[in-house]
């Protein structure tokens, strides 16, 4: 039998409804409106006048994020070639597995708020990402090499003339799109006290000045959306080293003597370092809290993928011209940019402080963020599907035509965001919600490196765990629809299966 | 009954230009073939004569059919009326068609040969099955003028014919842009050729022999 949309539907709607037994979405806290009003007074009356301390943050974001992505995209290239064998894949799996503020809030023991923390917490996950989609460039260029060198054996040889330069273009638009993503990581590790933009966001807010803390958003805007047109490839040296020199004037604290060893010997179960219990040690962290974590985070992101589902589907049909109007079109994609180039733990943060604690803003935020990205892809799509010349317009097109088209799209970008949603859920415990990322700070803080350590790793195997079942489902989708139009490939233009290339992760 | 105009007009698909120096009228009743070799601008100019006719009912054969594979034959065939009905009606037959609307286009599909097919996925069907599906929904629609691009290209050749009957029979005129030589000669009353970024043959099919119209290919 093969998997549908159908399918995939049932049990996104089944795992909805069971994690909403799970979750906790009464928001106490004063009244959402008030504060509504107050941030909106805010946005229309932003404040510059701290202009030297918001530029300083905007630079510093910028510069965290170039070192974050230079130092991935290196390494990254450097282990592509080697991606195949199993001793650089699963290191490489990993890495990536763990999001960048957790590895800030590890490195923070190690490196301390000195810049390097950014640029390894940025840097570390991203080598593992370069090198799995380098590694994917590389194999889809060796038939090249094949065809144009055939009588060469020097893989070296191969790889330099003709494999790096088949994919160099697709390794430059892959990098830009990521320097994007590296932007709004930099702009985050400012909540856990970083200097960069999201620093300043986070305590504006916490002061209630909406109109400084508008200024910092906007700032950060002004630099994410035309950012494919202010880097130029041939200044690129010219950003990293002025960002290399910007980091370099940071002062920072310093940390004691080997903090390095010392938080090399705390990450040791502390069973073997002081022969305390190991059953109430494992009691304490697997079932008091892994075992909570785990659920929240899981609750979590069942219920945004779910929400970011919804809105994928209603939103894309307003970016395509055909169903929403060129004007149409125009606003609808100026909503979700701005909803795309938002970090969803940003978006979480301003959220909360409108609808109080609880699991809701959260929700929100990982669905539209999300929602905005899928429904931005799927406008793509749309834009490349041959219509007939007497197709109808409007609600009936989108029924009729472009969603029926796009079905297999639709249900491949939702699977492949749900990884990625699970690893965001894990975080915004950062923001005071059960999932994981909250039992993780909580040890970090007091001083409990070895039962972080454990937390970090059911939170890898947790994400690993997900992409496995979502690639599982997406292939056995791929198949069956394989199957059924193996004969009218060319001509059903529904076929093409969406690349993850240009897919924020 | 002039049904459109064209003089000396310039065609193509953005600043390129495809056709020069395009004249023409088509009147009511006529059956027209277009010949030519494939990319001289056919499809250019069954486009350009449809966008004329945008006061007439008309009904549309595209190349490449522009069926969505992955609704039933039923639902394919209806988008030829989605005009005639709100956005509301349409809503609701994509979720569930009426037996009064299945009726409708099972009847259609009695007469292209596709009976009982009607639920099935257009992606499950052959290539000249999908062809008789493109023409079933152009049946369906009905009205003044058929335009239709390759509309027999994937059956064999007494299937073409028995088509082209049916859809002489449906609508009063037609313009078809075909490949096979003999079967314009035998289905139009009048054939325009195209050639050399322009129209190079535009006469009644009675005057013409094969030899003539293999020339348009040389």
């Amino acid at each position: 039998m093969s998997l549908t949309g159908r399918h995939i539907l049932l049990a996104l709607v089944a795992s909805a409804l069971i994690a909403l037994g799970f979750a906790n979405l009464t928001a106490g806290g004063p009244d959402p409106w008030i504060t509504l009003g107050r941030i909106g007074a805010g946005l229309i009356t932003p404040d510059f006048s701290d202009y030297t301390l918001l530029a300083n943050a905007a630079l510093l974001t910028v510069a965290f994020a170039f070192c974050g992505v230079a130092f991935g995209a290196t390494f990254g290239l450097l282990l592509a070639p080697f991606y195949r064998l199993r001793r650089v894949r699963l290191p490489c799996i990993t890495i990536r597995a763990l999001h960048e503020i957790f590895w800030a809030l590890l490195l923070l023991n190690v490196s301390g708020l000195s810049p390097l923390t950014g640029v390894l917490a940025i840097g570390l996950p991203y080598t593992g990402i370069f090198a799995k989609v380098f590694s994917e460039y590389l194999d889809e260029a060796e038939a090249q090499a094949e065809a144009a060198l055939p009588h060469a054996h020097s893989t070296l040889i191969r790889l330099l003339w003709v494999r790096l330069p088949a994919c160099l273009p697709q390794i430059g638009t892959y990098t830009l799109y990521r320097l994007e993503c590296g932007l709004r990581s930099s702009a985050v590790l400012g909540f856990i006290g970083l200097p960069t933009l999201g620093f300043h966001l986070e305590s504006f807010f916490k002061q209630a000045h909406y109109s400084q803390a508008a200024a910092a958003l906007f700032i950060f805007m002004a630099l994410i959306l035309p950012l494919r047109r202010w880097v130029r490839w041939r200044l690129v040296p010219v950003f990293i080293a002025v960002s290399i020199w910007l980091l370099s004037r940071v002062p920072y604290p310093p940390m004691g003597q080997g903090a390095a060893l010392q938080f090399l010997n705390d990450l040791i179960p502390s069973p073997l370092r002081t022969g305390a219990d190991w059953g109430k040690w494992l009691d304490k962290v697997l079932i008091d809290q892994a075992l909570p974590g785990a659920i929240d985070t899981l609750t979590l992101s069942q219920l945004a993928l779910a929400g970011a589902t919804l809105i994928a589907a209603i939103a894309f049909p307003m970016i395509v011209p055909r169903v929403a109007t060129r004007i149409g079109a125009a606003i609808g994609h100026g909503v979700l940019v701005i909803f795309r180039s938002t970090p969803e733990y940003m978006l979480a943060f301003v959220l909360l402080q409108i609808l109080g604690p609880s699991m809701l803003p959260a929700i929100l935020a990982l669905a539209l963020h999300n929602g905005a990205i899928i429904a931005h892809l799927l406008g793509r799509h749309a834009q490349d599907l041959t219509i007939r010349p007497d197709a109808p317009r409007g609600l009936t097109f989108w029924g009729w035509e472009l969603f029926p088209r796009l079905t297999a799209n639709f249900w491949a970008l939702c699977l492949y965001r749900w990884e990625i949603i699970l690893r965001e859920s894990a975080i915004m415990g950062l923001l005071g919600i059960g999932t994981l990322g909250f039992y993780v700070q909580t040890n970090l803080q007091q001083l409990r490196m070895d039962r972080a350590l454990i937390l970090l790793a059911v939170t890898v195997l947790l994400t690993l765990l997900i992409d496995t079942l979502s690639r599982t489902l997406r292939r056995h989708m791929q198949e069956g629809r394989d199957l059924r139009i193996e004969k009218t490939r060319a001509i059903d233009d529904a076929s093409a299966a969406p690349t993850p290339q240009g897919v924020c992760r | 009954m002039q049904l459109l105009a064209l003089e000396n007009e310039t065609l193509g698909w953005g600043a390129t230009p495809v056709l020069s120096g395009v004249s023409l009228t088509v009147d009511q009743g006529e059956r027209i073939a277009l010949l030519g070799p494939s990319g001289v601008g056919k499809s250019t100019l069954l486009n350009a004569m449809r966008l004329r006719m945008t006061d007439r009912r008309v009904a549309l054969v595209p190349q490449e059919n522009g069926l969505v594979a992955q609704l039933s034959v039923f639902h394919n065939v209806w988008m030829g009326r989605l005009d005639d009905f709100g956005t509301a009606r349409n809503m609701r037959t994509l979720l569930w068609p009426v037996g009064h609307e299945r009726a409708e286009v099972d009847a259609v599909l009695a007469r292209t040969g596709l009976n009982g097919l009607g639920r099935r996925r257009v992606s499950t069907l052959s290539g000249g099955q999908k062809q008789r599906v493109a023409l079933s929904r152009a049946l369906l629609r009905g009205g003044d003028v058929v335009i239709a691009d390759e509309p027999v290209s994937a059956v064999d050749p007494a299937q073409s014919r028995e088509l082209l009957t049916l859809i002489e029979a449906s609508f009063a005129t037609s313009i078809l842009a075909l490949h096979d030589v003999q079967l314009a000669l035998d289905h139009a009353t009048r054939i325009i050729g195209l050639g050399r970024g322009g129209i190079v043959l535009d006469a009644p099919s009675a005057d013409l022999t094969i030899p003539d119209l293999m020339g348009l290919y040389a």
